[in-house]
């Protein structure tokens, strides 16, 4: 590369050609970083402002007792963007209320929220927030990573939330998840949900690789569902919280969702055929008879599912704006609709 | 050859006159071209880290993905590595263009910066990353190589020691400026891909200006058949005191606990805080960062293997302190990750530190690649015998097990060494 001939290495012009060359390609190239970095700036400005054709916001009182509500993350441009808002389940495309508060990940219900956000600074960190029916903080969590999943039981009283945590491996190709649920009335943190006895096809499991993802609660406030991966494979797994024991009930499902009834849970499946990196299918399973149902929606779906009534499903999909929220039937049928554009983290309050 | 080459790449590095001194002392001092590379390794690390240390936020915050859609993609590029460091070194030596090979393993991670703008699914993404590995494993052979080939004999752990403390101060410096970047510019995950690849050019063109290509001449194959891999990997079996440092560095490796393990044993046994995790490999990149320039020179002082072997004692203090009982969890936390970030500053440039004097000019990239792959290969095997060990024996049995296996390995390695004739 620098063998030639005509620039002696030894020579003091060499060198002062060689600097030279350096000096002026950093100035190029810091210009490059700095001018990029500036007009970025302006970009992530523009967000701040509203953007034609977009859903509209306004600045408001939001209440997580309020009935008739679909609660959710903001994706709409303009000083609301990121912002918890609400819409009524019967107008979703009606103007949006935003309340004061930003969350990467929500999840509501019964008066008891949660939010997953950034905290600020500049060294990076995150925390999850438990939120009372005003969206007021009660408690803050430090979070070993960046948020996935959050979800509160039906009752209001027990919260769970998934990070992703990296380690220091370069060009990190391995991340491992943390999943922690608390209980509002006990106070009492399982940090983390690897530290639960785990019975694999009835045999205690010590694995190293256990990770856990995608709580979702039943009524009792005493058994969850999950996704548990090891081996290369994930589980359903049924957790009871004071055993802090998990079983597997299934392979192949990933971030369940139970029906408000109690009797289905949602999850995407790994199908085979499908690319790797986008391989998930929405199911139903019938938890009493162990019967699958696909669903309409024919895309990837890289999302927790979300019932918003015991025959309807919403989940997310990648937008102009983020991400736009879906819904489809759950008994299979039907096709999927645009439910509400330019939002994530649905929780539903019902009438 | 020695002496004269690390002189003209001295003259060629031209930013270093002040490390050199006349005289004796001049042999305290790193050859130029050696400081050159840790420079380049520097720029280059504070580029791979800026990535590196947003990629999960971009995945999840910025593109709604879950990041585990990667796992499947992640065991082939393992694989792809390691062939691609092969066949990129035994290339170097046979057209002697190592910093050609080195620079076109920096251009392509740069390039891959650049792309990662333009991959918004989960497949282009996982792509990027796969080339953005091939880089590095094209790169790391050759770039040893000619820190080596730049350095004496009685100078290679201090050589080595300068380079991986410039590297490890551009890991520490990367995340600090993808966050200030991202501080300036809210969600600006791109600007951030723009400022690493900017970081990572500047790496590329301080290699092209200030990196002298060592060449060195092959002898004339007998019988004047061209070389072939075949004859390299013979005349590499055939080198003296190769095959056992190669056997040394897989056997230490079997019974190497993977960082991220001990980090959550760490995390596990002491019961600290979540929050502090993300921490822990940071403590140990300072305490790499400070020692491995000491630990370099203690080596070319004291013996490479015998250090090489120390650090593995260290090591074994480390599996003990987590299983101890410790009435301070951040005090056992610090102690644990300055005996860990002590390992790797006694044994990562320190095997290389052992290995180039042994191996033949004109091989010397291969060489160091087999070594770099025998010890990646045993310590992947070590990471499933542990999480085997960890299912049977609990979290606890397993570290005890890899305790043990680590104790046995050092005797062996010792007693080993002890017949090997001895090496300064």
């Amino acid at each position: 590369m620098n063998d030639d001939p005509g620039t002696d290495p030894g020579t003091l012009r060499g060198i002062r050609t060689r600097v030279l060359v350096l000096v002026l390609a950093t100035a190029v190239l810091a210009t490059v970083a700095v001018v990029y970095t500036v007009r970025a700036a302006d970009r992530a400005d523009r967000r701040e402002r509203t953007a034609p054709g977009q859903p509209t916001a306004r600045a408001g009182a939001v209440d997580l007792r309020q009935s008739g509500r679909l609660l959710f993350r903001n994706l709409a441009w303009g000083p609301e963007r990121d912002h918890v808002s609400s819409v009524a389940l019967a107008a979703p495309s009606a103007s949006r209320t935003a309340a004061p508060r930003t969350c990467l990940r929500f999840h509501a219900a019964a008066g008891t929220g949660i939010c997953l956000r950034r905290k600020s600074g500049v060294i990076a960190g995150h925390e999850a927030v438990l939120l009372d029916a005003g969206l007021r903080p009660v408690r803050r969590f430090p979070l070993p990573g960046v948020p996935t999943r959050a979800r509160v039981s039906p009752s209001g009283r027990l919260v769970a939330w998934t990070v992703f945590v990296s380690g220091d491996s370069y060009a990190g190709g391995d991340f491992s998840t943390r999943t922690a649920v608390y209980d509002t009335r006990t106070g009492t943190l399982h940090a983390s949900l690897e530290e639960f006895t785990v019975v694999k096809d009835g045999r205690r499991d010590r694995a190293a690789d256990h990770n856990f993802w995608g709580v979702t609660f039943t009524a009792d406030d005493r058994h969850f569902y999950a996704t548990l991966a090891t081996a290369g494979r994930t589980y359903l797994v049924k957790g009871n919280l004071a055993r802090r024991s998990v079983r597997t009930l299934r392979t192949n499902a990933e971030c369940p969702s139970l029906s408000p009834d109690g009797t289905r849970v949602a999850f995407k499946k790994r199908v085979r055929g499908l690319p790797a990196e986008a391989p998930w299918r929405l199911h139903v399973l019938d938890l009493a008879t162990g019967r699958e149902t696909a669903l309409a929606e024919r895309g990837s779906v890289d999302d927790q599912a979300l019932w918003l009534d015991d025959r309807t499903l919403l989940y997310a999909l990648p937008g102009d704006f983020g991400a736009d929220l879906w819904s489809v039937r759950a008994d299979g049928g039907g096709s999927p609709r645009m439910f509400l554009k330019s939002a994530v983290s649905p929780a539903v309050v019902a009438g | 050859m020695y002496v004269s080459a690390s002189r003209a790449a001295d003259a060629a590095a031209g930013t270093v006159r002040s490390l050199r001194r006349p005289g004796g002392t001049a042999r305290r001092a790193v050859a130029g071209n050696v400081v050159a590379l840790g420079l380049v390794s520097l720029i280059t690390d504070v580029s791979a880290e800026m990535v590196t240390a947003v990629l999960p936020l971009y995945l999840v915050v910025g593109l709604g993905m879950s990041p585990l859609a990667f796992g499947a993609l992640d065991g082939v590029h393992q694989g792809a590595s390691a062939l691609f460091r092969l066949v990129g070194a035994y290339g170097a030596d046979r057209t002697q263009r190592r910093k050609l090979v080195a620079g076109a393993g920096y251009a392509l991670s740069a390039g891959c910066k650049l792309a990662l703008l333009a991959a918004a699914t989960p497949w282009a993404i996982g792509a990027v990353l796969a080339a953005d590995r091939t880089g590095k494993g094209l790169r790391t052979a050759p770039r040893d190589a000619l820190i080596s080939l730049s350095s004496p004999p009685d100078g290679q752990g201090r050589a080595f020691g300068v380079h991986r403390a410039m590297d490890t101060a551009g890991a520490l410096l990367g995340p600090l400026v993808a966050f200030a970047v991202l501080w300036a510019v809210s969600d600006g995950y791109d600007a951030v891909f723009v400022v690493s690849f900017c970081a990572a050019a500047l790496g590329v063109l301080l290699l092209a200006l200030f990196v002298r290509d060592i060449r060195t001449p092959r002898p004339r194959p007998p019988g004047g058949l061209p070389p072939s891999a075949v004859r390299a990997l013979r005349t590499l079996a055939r080198t003296s005191g190769l095959p056992r440092l190669c056997l040394a560095a897989a056997l230490l490796g079997l019974v190497t606990v993977s960082d991220a393990f001990l980090y959550l044993l760490l995390q596990q046994r002491l019961d600290l805080p979540t929050a502090y995790f993300p921490l822990l490999p940071i403590g140990t990149a300072a305490a790499f960062l400070l020692l491995a320039v000491p630990m370099g020179r203690a080596a070319d002082r004291a013996g490479r293997m015998r250090v090489f072997l120390a650090g593995h004692g260290v090591l074994l203090i480390a599996y003990l302190l987590v299983l101890a009982p410790w009435p301070s969890a951040l005090a056992a936390a610090v102690c644990v990750l300055v005996l860990l970030g002590a390992f790797y500053a006694a044994t990562d440039g320190v095997l290389m530190a052992a290995a180039g004097p042994l191996l033949p000019e004109h091989l010397r990239t291969s060489g160091l690649a087999l070594v770099q792959t025998a010890q990646a290969l045993a310590r992947f095997a070590g990471s499933v015998l542990f999480g085997a060990a960890w299912m049977y024996l609990g979290p606890g049995g397993a570290v005890t097990a890899a305790a043990a296996g680590l104790a046995a390995a050092v005797i062996t390695v010792a007693v080993l060494n002890k017949g090997a004739p001895h090496e300064r």
